[in-house]
């Protein structure tokens, strides 16, 4: 009974971690979602022409970027109440995750805004269009499908952070492992399943990466 | 042919670091009036029709636009700096043609041309369309409307660029050495294109070019640049057989030779 794996008790534990691994799918989904949007938003506002918004959302987004995500988990997770938001753990560690991410996804949307030649901001002008016709038919159509590996990278390192939810009482797949391990007194096989699992999703999300990649990452020139 | 003076330059200064562009320029040009800009590269033409364009600011002086000033609004008897929507108001009047061409790669042809009549002028979809198609027929591509502009080559490209500026239906058209990037023998065709919309509108052209006999063909007029300012402002004849100017001389001798 010494052996370090003994797998038989893995399959009864099965059902557990398959619902732990649903709440770090649904907890990658929302963030990444958030991220996405936050971070487009936090790239246009870091270039608004008025400092008055471009520097407080700077500063801002370093901030984030530099502190660690478990902080703001905790953050969030006790202060939110305070202000009289009360949503679920796992609502709240989606936002947090997703604004973490939001601050790395805004610099992925800046190179790909930059990466637009200063010919079709001059062409636009040219043709006199708003500053809002400029961004959505011109500015972002061309950064975006640049940015789109880069994009969808992010998802796999979000699935990757999930268990750091761990710390505000979401039972994800590694929650439910180690829970599994402390009814059992087993840990290795449980914890070592998860980190399969993860290795299985984050392999077939970087597959679809390659597809999204392969599909609307072609820029035409 | 020509009218009232539609663009004037005042006291314009522009430096960049310490190379001074424009010195203390003045000149206008009056409505449907062609005029050419030629002289050694540095010496501020393309200056004058990026500023023109409000791609780049003057430091001082004043640039007005049948009326309007482009930079400054007038309140009372103070000249102040425009807003935002005032200088959209009067940049509405001018357009430019890039030496790049600058066509919009996320868009296939005909929507290059038809976007901004769209969603600047607000002309309607169909009508829009309509117009699109007759000026891409106009520049001899009626069958690439479908194409991307990356499956053109440069002179389709530059054409396609020439209709979408016509498209907004300019009082002023810029052509910023809209031939420099092609091929001699492609930098004609699209050179016809445009001695065909000379000859057939009477819109106000300021045209950078290094293309000689195509400046000589259209233009009424022709401003000799050198160091920062306008050394000699004549007819082409004039300008071209007896230049009166050493520099103008020796510029266009070293020119001659070109389309």
């Amino acid at each position: 009974m010494n052996e370090v794996f003994d797998w038989g008790g893995v399959w009864d534990a099965m059902p557990a971690m398959l619902d732990g691994l649903v709440v770090a799918l649904q907890a990658t989904l929302i963030g990444y979602v958030i991220a996405l949007i936050l971070g487009l938003a936090f790239a246009l506002l870091r270039r608004s022409g008025s400092r008055w918004v471009s520097m407080p959302v700077g500063f801002v987004v370093e901030f984030i970027r530099s502190t660690p995500l478990l902080v703001q988990l905790f953050f969030f997770f006790y202060v939110l109440p305070l202000i009289g938001v009360s949503v679920s753990p796992l609502a709240t560690g989606a936002f947090a995750l997703g604004l973490h991410y939001a601050t790395y996804t805004s610099e992925v949307y800046r190179s790909g805004i930059d990466g637009v030649p200063p010919g079709q901001w001059e062409a636009a002008r040219a043709l006199n269009f708003s500053r809002r016709r400029t961004w959505t038919a011109i500015i972002l159509p061309q950064a975006i499908p640049r940015v789109v590996p880069a994009l969808a990278n992010y998802v796999i390192a979000m699935f990757k952070d999930t268990p750091q939810l761990l710390a505000i009482t979401v039972v994800e797949m590694l929650g439910a492992a180690v829970a599994i391990g402390s009814e059992t007194f087993r840990y290795s096989e449980p914890v070592a399943a998860a980190g399969l699992v993860y290795l299985v999703v984050a392999l077939v999300m970087a597959w679809l990466a390659r597809i999204v990649e392969r599909r609307f990452g072609q820029v035409r020139v | 042919m020509t009218g009232e003076d539609f663009i004037t330059f005042e006291g314009v200064h522009k430096a960049f670091g310490k190379n001074v562009v424009l010195d203390d320029l003045s000149f206008s040009v009056k409505s449907g009036e062609r005029v050419t800009l030629i002289g050694p590269s540095g010496s501020g033409k393309t200056t004058i029709l990026r500023m023109l364009m409000t791609l780049t600011r003057p430091d001082r002086g004043v640039i007005g636009v049948d009326g309007d000033y482009l930079y400054h609004e007038k309140r009372g008897d103070e000249l102040l700096p425009a807003s935002e929507a005032h200088i959209r108001k009067v940049r509405q009047r001018i357009t430019m043609v890039f030496q790049h061409f600058n066509l919009f790669p996320n868009m296939k042809v005909l929507r290059n041309v038809t976007e901004a009549p769209i969603h600047v002028l607000g002309k309607s979809k169909d009508e829009a369309r309509e117009r699109g198609k007759e000026l891409l027929e106009m520049v001899g591509l009626g069958d690439k409307l479908n194409a991307h502009p990356s499956q053109l080559s440069g002179g389709q490209q530059q054409r396609v660029a020439i209709a979408r500026a016509l498209a907004v239906d300019p009082d002023v058209l810029l052509l910023d050495e809209v031939t420099s990037a092609l091929d001699p023998e492609i930098a004609a065709e699209v050179l016809d294109v445009l001695r065909d919309i000379a000859k057939t509108t009477d819109t106000t052209m300021l045209c950078v070019t290094h293309a000689m006999k195509f400046a000589r063909d259209v233009s009424h007029r022709v401003l000799m640049f050198n160091e920062g300012g306008i050394i000699e402002d004549g007819s082409p004849e004039k300008l071209f057989n007896e230049p009166e100017h050493e520099r103008t001389q020796a510029f266009l001798r070293s020119v001659i030779d070109e389309t």
